[in-house]
């Protein structure tokens, strides 16, 4: 695994992440396997600091819904996103709900920042704070 | 015709330098190819069996003239001279280069044209009704709810790495042009009793490997919720599909092991937690799309009656003709199912030619349709002659809309990576031997697949054709009653399957069989099928 990429600029919480089978309420850190139920974690959101969620290849997608069911339910803490990742994804993570990524291969922060400020517009709302054109229009 | 503001206008212009940066990063080596080969998916790039097969977007089949000369230039610059039109709505080119990918998506997006999501699975190029706003049939034009879901589907954060494709069709009209039961979601404009617009949802339709029917699991949704509704389908979808056998990840096998009630009663539970989130656009948005595509002035004083002395031209505008909303205008279909030609494909030139007659005669559009012709809807009955005069010279005017030369056919093996046997040349075949009887056969759909993946449709054939490898051999299976119309049914095959010539006597069998049981000479070969049933056409081809 390379290094965890970050965009949150709180210190990271670096307790050990435990499997969602294993988490006992009040723990902090948690590890959702990608057809992990995160709904489970709702009532825990309070006590978390960070969760995990696995995407152990390319094609695996759950963990866009998982994530953005997260942020819908309130959870404000980290959101890593852990596995075969490539930077060409950072824009669906990072609005899905995601605010770390831990890819199996290094993510170049120039080529991530560069790929962040790619499109600039949306036209879906989303978890994060951009208001999709609809919206624009509306203000127009 | 939706035309971009500035908005659409940035993200695929952001598309094409984003693509760019990719293929460069891929030229230079920087990115391996398994890394590159799903950003090229996203961007309709296949690799294919000589070389690289490019996807581009028609969203809802609707392009204008500039478009379509577009399209031309594309064929000649990028291509050998030809384009494909698909069974999605879509055209495809087979003979493109990697490094001259970034400047074609550049010309496409000059004319606010993509090749977003026409690959992957995510959600597809949404498809519709070719005789949108111009069939007298309609209740209103599907297009707008169709652009609305182009946007909402357009890198979506959450539904870009689904378990599979994801295709949308919508009509506007009770007879279905658009196969709205063999799609992953189905919707048809609907009216409630106060006559205001909704949409009846189905699910779970497809073809494919296992194809199934879809299933309405609601009569009526109020157009002001509908893309919440849609991220409720595709969330339960995303989460629960299956995502261990690529063969079982369709939506339709979600909602055949979950039942389509309780497929409901999932969506309807996840609904009511993403409805309050704000995810609709307000009722200004739709009605903003909706503008654009009003239709086009119509002169209320064009005359009905036209000259059809000519029997060459009163046989065309018989079989190549709709009514229209308007009296004395009508639905013109270019046949691109010239017998002997590979079905859909059309010259640079003859685009230009489409184009040309679009701007003069048609109010300035053009539409594919799903069984890879043209349409131009909006046509006066008196240019009736003049314009198929010109496509008389083009060789477009071939008078054979839903008869039995007017072939669907998939790529098949002469292009397709995924394909067991040819496809084309089963077509090409069973076209010049039906040609000179189709007009006693009436309707009369033949689809042709090479593998099981069905692009070719074989299931929603009057009769299917389905190419396989049996032993290393091309082998082609005889299905027949299918229908992808509003009164879908499913192909059943027929018995053991046939070689190449086996296959086309084996269908002139079938048809010589309807010939003799036929109730009157009216009824189709499918009305046929359907009363007497599979066992006199298994008599007439193995007995």
């Amino acid at each position: 695994m390379a290094e965890v990429y970050r965009l949150r600029a709180d210190p990271e919480h670096t307790a050990p992440a435990v499997p969602l089978a294993e988490y006992q309420p009040g723990g902090t850190a948690v590890w959702l396997e990608a057809g992990d139920d995160a709904r489970l974690l709702v009532p825990h959101l309070g006590a978390l600091r960070r969760i995990d969620i696995a995407f152990p290849k390319f094609r695996e997608g759950r963990g866009y819904s998982s994530a953005r069911i997260l942020r819908e339910a309130g959870f404000t803490g980290e959101i890593r996103a852990v596995g075969v990742l490539y930077v060409d994804q950072l824009m669906f993570l990072t609005r899905a709900g995601f605010d770390a990524v831990l890819p199996e291969t290094p993510i170049d922060p120039a080529v991530a920042e560069q790929t962040l400020k790619r499109f600039p517009f949306v036209y879906m709302k989303a978890t994060d704070a951009v208001q999709p054109v609809w919206e624009l229009r509306e203000r127009a | 015709m939706y035309r971009y503001d500035e908005y659409d206008q940035a993200v695929v212009d952001a598309r094409v330098a984003e693509f760019r940066d990719q293929v460069e990063r891929r030229l230079k080596n920087e990115i391996s190819e398994e890394a590159f080969k799903p950003l090229r998916l996203m961007n309709g790039l296949y690799l294919q069996l000589h070389a690289y097969m490019l996807r581009v977007a028609i969203p809802y089949g609707t392009v204008d003239s500039r478009q379509m000369r577009m399209l031309a230039h594309i064929a000649r610059r990028y291509d050998r001279g030809y384009g494909h039109f698909t069974t999605r709505q879509n055209i495809q080119y087979n003979w493109m280069k990697l490094e001259e990918m970034p400047d074609l998506l550049a010309d496409l997006a000059s004319v606010e044209m993509h090749a977003f999501q026409t690959s992957g699975n995510c959600i597809r190029n949404i498809s519709s009704d070719q005789f949108a706003a111009a069939a007298a049939d309609e209740i209103a034009d599907p297009r707008p709810y169709a652009e609305l879901l182009r946007q909402w589907s357009t890198l979506h954060p959450e539904f870009s790495f689904l378990p599979r494709k994801f295709k949308i069709a919508v009509t506007g009209s009770t007879i279905d042009r658009a196969a709205i039961k063999l799609h992953d979601i189905g919707l048809e404009l609907v009216q409630n009793e106060a006559g205001e617009i909704g949409l009846k949802v189905l699910v779970g339709g497809g073809m494919g490997r296992t194809p199934m029917l879809g299933h309405v699991i609601r009569e009526y949704l109020p157009v002001a919720d509908y893309l919440s509704y849609m991220e409720a389908i595709l969330r339960v979808y995303n989460r629960h599909g299956r995502r261990d056998n690529i063969y079982k990840a369709r939506i339709k096998i979600l909602v055949n092991d979950l039942g389509p009630a309780e497929f409901a009663r999932q969506v309807e539970e996840e609904w009511a937690l993403v409805k309050p989130l704000g995810l609709d656009p307000p009722p200004s948005e739709l009605a903003r799309i909706a503008a654009h595509f009003a239709p086009p002035v119509l002169d209320a004083n064009a005359p009905v009656e036209i000259d059809l002395s000519n029997p060459d031209f009163a046989n065309w505008v018989a079989v190549n003709t709709h009514p229209h909303k308007a009296p004395g205008y009508t639905i013109v279909t270019i046949s691109l199912k010239a017998p002997g030609e590979i079905p859909g494909d059309a010259s640079a030139d003859q685009m230009d030619i489409i184009a040309d007659l679009a701007q003069r005669y048609a109010g300035d559009e053009i539409r594919v349709t799903h069984a890879q012709n043209l349409v131009l809807p909006h046509v006066r009955r008196a240019d009736l002659f003049d314009l198929w005069q010109v496509l008389v010279s083009a060789g477009l005017a071939t008078a054979n809309l839903d008869r039995a030369s007017d072939i669907i056919s998939c790529p098949g093996l002469d292009y397709c990576t995924l394909a067991n046997a040819r496809s084309i040349p089963i077509a090409q075949k069973l076209a010049v031997k039906l040609a000179p009887q189709e007009a006693d056969l009436g309707e009369l759909k033949i689809k042709v697949s090479g593998c099981i993946n069905g692009c070719g449709h074989h299931h929603a054939g009057h009769i299917g054709i389905l190419g396989v490898d049996r032993k290393g051999e091309e082998n082609y299976q005889l299905l027949l009653g299918g229908s992808g119309a509003e009164d879908a049914t499913l192909a059943k095959i027929l018995g053991p399957g046939f070689d190449e010539n086996g296959i086309v006597t084996a269908v002139e069998k079938v048809i010589d069989r309807y010939k003799t049981l036929r109730a009157d000479p009216a009824e189709r070969f499918l009305d046929t099928y359907r009363r007497v049933g599979a066992e006199p056409f298994k008599e007439a081809v193995y007995g």
